[in-house]
C-alpha cells in the first residue's frame, strides 16, 4: 500500500483549492522540531507549499474544529480525516452541529500516531528534528552525534496501540485502501480496574485525579464537547471553578465530562491526548462505553449518522442499576 | 564555593528538613517531574524540569483568603489565613528564579499582596545549574544565564558532586548551618560545568530567538496584526500554557457556600478562558483570538512597557511542550515579532 | 441514651406522582421511618441530573435514593425508563471510582405503597449506617 505523504495531500488539497471545489484546507502547520505540528487553515496553494506537512504526529483530532471553521464559510472547507475521526465526523453530523455540505472529507489511511513524550522517555530531552525510515523514527538530538533510531511501534500512543477502527466511517474521497473495524483489547485496562477492589479502585483514581489542574483541555479538544456555554464555565451554575480547590471538585469535573458524553463519546483519545499532567481520562469514557455494550448491546458512537445513543433510549426490560453491577462482579 | 559529594546529598537533604519544609523535584511514574516535599529515602530528580512551576509555593493554585458567616442581621469575618512553615525549595532552574522576580513585581508592588508576602519570607530558593537543556528551552533570549542561576543559594551539580554559592544572606546562613556536611572549594569545576553548559545552550534550536519587535511601546503597532486571526484560529482555549506557565499570575477572587457560611478564595484564571475578566456587562474579549492576543501582548508587550522592559516570559518551554495543539509564544514571536530566530 | 450514635443523612429524591405520594401515604399510615431521610420532590425521577447527586454528597449526604413510578406506570410514559439507565451508568461509574456502592440506589415506589417507601427507606438508612460516614464523596468545606 502505498504511505500517504504530505507531498500527496498538498498535490490533493491544491487541486481541490485551484478547480475551486474547496475554499480552504484544513491542515496541519510546521512547527520548530518536527513534532510540535499544529492545525491550522490553509487557503492558498503557496502556503499549503510552503507550511503544510503531515507526519507521524498529526494526532489532533479537526472533527472539531468544523464546527466552528464551517459557521461563517463561504463554499466548502477540506478537511484530512484518519480512520478514527471519522467516527466523531459523523456524530457531529448526528448532533447536527455543522453543515454537511460544507465540508469535503478526504479519508485517509493510518497507522497509528506518535506519542511524543514515550519519544522523549527514550532518547531524552532535546529533540532537534525527527525523521523517519518506515519503521523506525530517526530522532536527532542535542546529544548524540547520530541520530537515534527508535521503533515506531514501541512509541505509539495508547489510543493507536488500541485502535478500534481502520475503517473510515465517512468520507468523500478516501485515499488509499479502506481498511476494516478491528478487533483490539481497549477494554482490558478498564477491566483490569474493575476488578480490583473498592479501595484499590479508590486509591488509583484519587491519584490520578489529585494531578488534575483543571487546565480543561480535555474538555475543550473532546469532539463530543461542543455545548456552546458549558456548565463548568457558567458562574451562575454553582459548580464553575476555575481550579480544583479539593477532591471533591477534580472528582466532580471529571464524572461529569465524562457522563456528559457517554453514549456520544467515540473513543477517540483526545482527551488523554492533550491531558498535560498525563491522566488516563479515557478510562473513565471507556468505562462507560463498555457498560453500557455490556448492558444495553453493543454501540459504537458514530458508526452511522442518525443512530440513537444508548442513554437516549430505553427497553422495558432494561437491567436495574443493582442488578447490573451483581451481574458485572459474577462475570468477573 | 562550597560542595558536597553526591553520596552525601541525602544527609544534606535530612539536614536542613530538620529547620525547614524541604521540596525538591521528584520523578513520576510517567516519567514527568513534580516537586515534593523530601522526606527520608525520596530521590532528587535528574528530570531537567517539572511539569507545573515552582510558583504553586509563593501563589498557589488556591487559597482560602477569609470566611464569612452570618448571624441574623450581623456577618462575622473570619480570618483563615494560615502562617506558612519556612520550607526550602531545592532544584530551582534559571528560568524559574527568574519567575519568581517577575512575580515580586506584581505581588509585592504596592498595595502589597500579603499572603504572597508571607510565602516569600518564609522560602528560601536553592537553584541548580541546568546540565541537559531540552529544545524547547530559550531563556537566553531573556537574557537568563542556565549556567548561572540566581536565587538564594546557586548550585552546580557534576557527575559526582553538587557545588553551593550563596547569593544572601539567607542563603548564606543556610549554608553556614551546613558546615558539617559541605567543604569550601575553588571554583575550578564549576567553571568548567558552566563552559560545558555553554557549549550545549550554542546548539538550542531557539539560540537565535530574540524579542525584536516586542517591548514597552509596541501596542499601537502589533495589536491589530492580522497574523492574531491566524495565529490563534486553532487555539482551543483551555487554560494549560497559562497553568504550567510560571510567570503567568492571573487570579479570580470567589465565593465558596458552604451551607453554613462563605469561604472567600482565589484560584488561579486563565486569560484563555471565556469567562475571564467577566463583569456586570459582558465580557471585554468575546473571541478566542482576543483572548490569544490578551496572553502574549501581556507578557511581551504590558509587562514590559510597566516593568522596565522586563519580558513576562522566561523561556522555559513548558507551554511548547504541554500545548495540545503546539501552538505557543515561540511561534509568536517568529510570526508577530517578524525575526525568524534563526 | 445513646450518645455520639451516627446518624446518616440520606437525601432522597421523589417523583411527584408516585413516590411522593407515596411518602405522603406512609405519613398518613403513620408508618416510621427515619427522619434522618430528607426528600426532594422532583417533576419526575429522570428530572435528576447526575450532577444533583453529586452535589447531594458535596453538601453532606451520606446516601442518596432516587423513588420514581414502577416501569411502565411513568406520569410522562417513560421518564422512569431513561432514569433507569442514566442512574446504572452513574451508579456504576461511582463504583469504578472505588466510592461506596451502598451509597447510592435506584427504588420504584407507588402512591399506593406508603408501607414500601418506609420500609425502603428504613432498609437504606440501616445499610448507610453500617457504611459510616461518607468521606470518598466529601467536601470539607461543607463539614461544619
Amino acid at each position: 500500500m502505498q504511505k500517504i505523504t504530505g507531498d500527496i495531500l498538498i498535490e490533493k488539497a491544491s487541486a481541490l483549492l485551484s478547480s475551486g471545489t474547496v475554499s480552504c484546507v484544513l491542515g496541519w502547520k510546521k512547527g520548530e522540531f518536527g513534532y510540535d505540528v499544529t492545525p491550522a487553515v490553509f487557503s492558498s496553494v503557496e502556503e499549503l507549499e510552503r507550511d503544510f506537512v503531515y507526519n507521524d504526529f498529526c494526532g489532533a483530532n479537526f472533527s472539531k474544529y468544523l464546527v466552528s471553521k464551517t459557521r461563517k464559510l463561504e463554499g466548502k472547507i477540506l478537511v484530512f480525516l484518519k480512520p478514527c475521526d471519522t467516527y466523531s465526523f459523523n456524530q457531529l453530523l448526528s448532533e447536527h452541529r455543522f453543515d454537511r455540505e460544507k465540508v469535503y472529507a478526504i479519508g485517509i489511511p493510518c497507522e497509528g500516531m506518535v506519542d511524543i513524550s514515550k519519544v522523549k522517555a527514550t532518547v531524552g530531552e532535546g529533540i532537534s528534528s525527527i525523521d523517519t525510515d518506515g519503521d523506525n523514527l530517526l530522532v536527532s538530538t542535542l546529544y548524540d552525534e547520530e541520530p537515534v533510531a527508535v521503533d515506531f511501534k514501541s512509541v505509539l500512543a495508547e489510543r493507536c496501540i488500541n485502535c478500534k477502527s481502520k475503517k473510515h466511517v465517512a468520507y468523500d474521497e478516501l485515499l488509499g485502501e479502506e481498511g476494516d473495524v478491528i478487533e483490539n483489547s481497549r477494554f482490558d485496562e478498564v477491566a483490569r480496574i474493575e476488578a480490583l477492589t473498592p479501595d484499590e479502585r479508590f486509591a488509583f483514581w484519587q491519584n490520578e485525579l489529585s494531578r488534575c489542574i483543571r487546565c480543561n483541555a480535555c474538555r475543550d479538544a473532546c469532539p463530543a464537547c461542543t455545548c456552546e456555554k458549558c456548565v463548568f464555565d457558567n458562574p451562575a451554575s454553582g459548580v464553575e471553578n476555575k481550579s480544583p480547590a479539593n477532591s471533591f471538585e477534580e472528582k466532580l469535573f471529571h464524572i461529569i465530562r465524562a457522563y456528559h458524553v457517554a453514549g456520544r463519546c467515540t473513543d477517540c483519545g483526545e482527551c488523554s491526548r492533550v491531558c498535560p499532567q498525563n491522566i488516563p481520562l479515557h478510562l473513565l469514557n471507556r468505562k462507560f462505553i463498555k457498560d453500557m455494550n455490556e448492558f444495553y448491546g453493543e454501540y459504537q458512537a458514530g458508526e452511522e449518522v442518525g443512530m440513537r445513543a444508548p442513554l437516549v433510549s430505553y427497553t422495558t426490560e432494561d437491567l436495574e442499576p443493582g442488578e447490573a453491577l451483581t451481574r458485572r462482579d459474577t462475570d468477573a | 564555593m562550597r560542595k558536597c559529594s553526591l553520596d552525601k546529598i541525602n544527609l544534606l537533604f535530612a539536614e536542613i528538613a530538620k529547620n525547614a519544609v524541604l521540596y525538591l523535584p521528584v520523578d513520576e511514574n510517567d516519567g514527568s517531574a513534580v516537586y515534593k516535599k523530601w522526606e527520608d529515602g525520596t530521590a532528587y530528580s535528574n528530570a531537567l524540569n517539572t511539569v507545573r512551576s515552582p510558583k504553586d509555593f509563593f501563589f498557589p493554585q488556591t487559597e482560602n483568603l477569609m470566611g464569612f458567616k452570618t448571624l441574623g442581621k450581623t456577618i462575622e469575618v473570619i480570618d483563615t489565613r494560615v502562617e506558612p512553615d519556612d520550607f526550602v525549595i531545592f532544584g530551582v532552574r534559571a528560568c524559574d528564579v527568574r519567575s519568581f522576580d517577575i512575580l515580586d513585581r506584581v505581588f509585592l508592588s504596592e498595595p502589597v499582596d500579603s499572603f504572597y508576602a508571607s510565602r516569600r519570607n518564609h522560602g528560601i530558593i536553592i537553584s541548580m545549574a541546568c546540565t541537559r537543556p531540552s529544545e524547547t528551552c530559550f531563556c537566553k533570549t531573556f537574557g537568563i544565564d542556565p549556567a548561572e542561576p540566581q536565587g538564594d543559594i546557586s548550585a552546580w551539580k557534576t557527575e559526582t558532586e553538587v557545588f553551593f554559592k550563596s547569593n544572601t544572606a539567607k542563603g548564606e546562613n543556610l549554608l553556614t548551618a551546613l558546615d558539617g556536611i559541605l567543604e569550601d572549594c575553588d571554583n575550578n569545576e564549576v567553571d568548567a560545568q558552566k563552559a560545558k553548559i555553554n557549549a550545549v545552550m550554542n546548539r538550542l534550536p531557539l539560540k537565535n530567538l530574540t524579542t525584536d519587535g516586542f517591548g514597552g511601546g509596541k501596542t499601537a503597532e502589533i495589536f491589530d496584526s492580522p497574523k492574531w486571526e491566524e495565529l490563534s484560529e486553532s487555539c482551543l482555549g483551555c487554560g494549560t500554557c497559562t497553568f504550567v506557565c510560571p510567570t503567568c499570575q492571573c487570579y479570580d477572587i470567589k465565593d465558596f457556600n458552604t451551607g453554613t457560611g462563605v469561604i472567600r478564595f482565589r484560584c488561579w484564571d486563565s486569560c484563555m478562558y471565556s469567562d475571564f475578566t467577566k463583569m456586570a456587562h459582558g465580557n471585554n474579549r468575546n473571541t478566542q483570538k482576543e483572548r490569544f492576543r490578551q496572553r502574549f501582548m501581556h507578557k511581551l508587550v504590558y509587562y514590559p512597557e510597566n516593568n522596565e522592559e522586563i519580558f513576562s516570559c522566561v523561556g522555559c518551554g513548558r507551554c511548547l511542550s504541554k500545548c495540545p495543539i503546539s501552538m505557543n509564544i515561540v511561534k509568536v514571536m517568529k510570526e508577530i515579532g517578524g525575526n525568524k530566530g534563526e | 441514651m445513646q450518645v455520639n450514635e451516627y446518624k446518616p443523612l440520606i437525601v432522597a429524591f421523589c417523583c411527584n406522582w408516585c413516590s411522593y405520594a407515596g411518602a405522603d401515604l406512609a405519613g398518613n399510615n403513620r408508618l416510621n421511618y427515619p427522619a434522618d431521610v430528607k426528600i426532594i420532590r422532583v417533576p419526575c425521577s429522570c428530572r435528576v441530573n447526575p450532577m444533583f447527586i453529586l452535589r447531594a454528597f458535596q453538601r453532606g449526604a451520606d446516601g442518596v435514593i432516587i423513588c420514581g413510578c414502577h416501569p411502565g406506570d411513568c406520569h410522562y410514559t417513560s421518564g422512569n425508563y431513561y432514569a433507569r439507565r442514566r442512574m446504572t451508568a452513574l451508579f456504576s461509574m461511582l463504583d469504578y471510582l472505588g466510592i461506596e456502592r451502598e451509597r447510592t440506589r435506584l427504588e420504584w415506589v407507588s402512591a399506593a405503597e406508603g408501607a414500601k417507601f418506609a420500609a425502603t427507606m428504613n432498609d437504606f438508612v440501616q445499610q448507610v449506617t453500617a457504611l459510616g460516614e461518607n468521606k470518598r464523596l466529601e467536601d470539607l468545606r461543607c463539614k461544619k
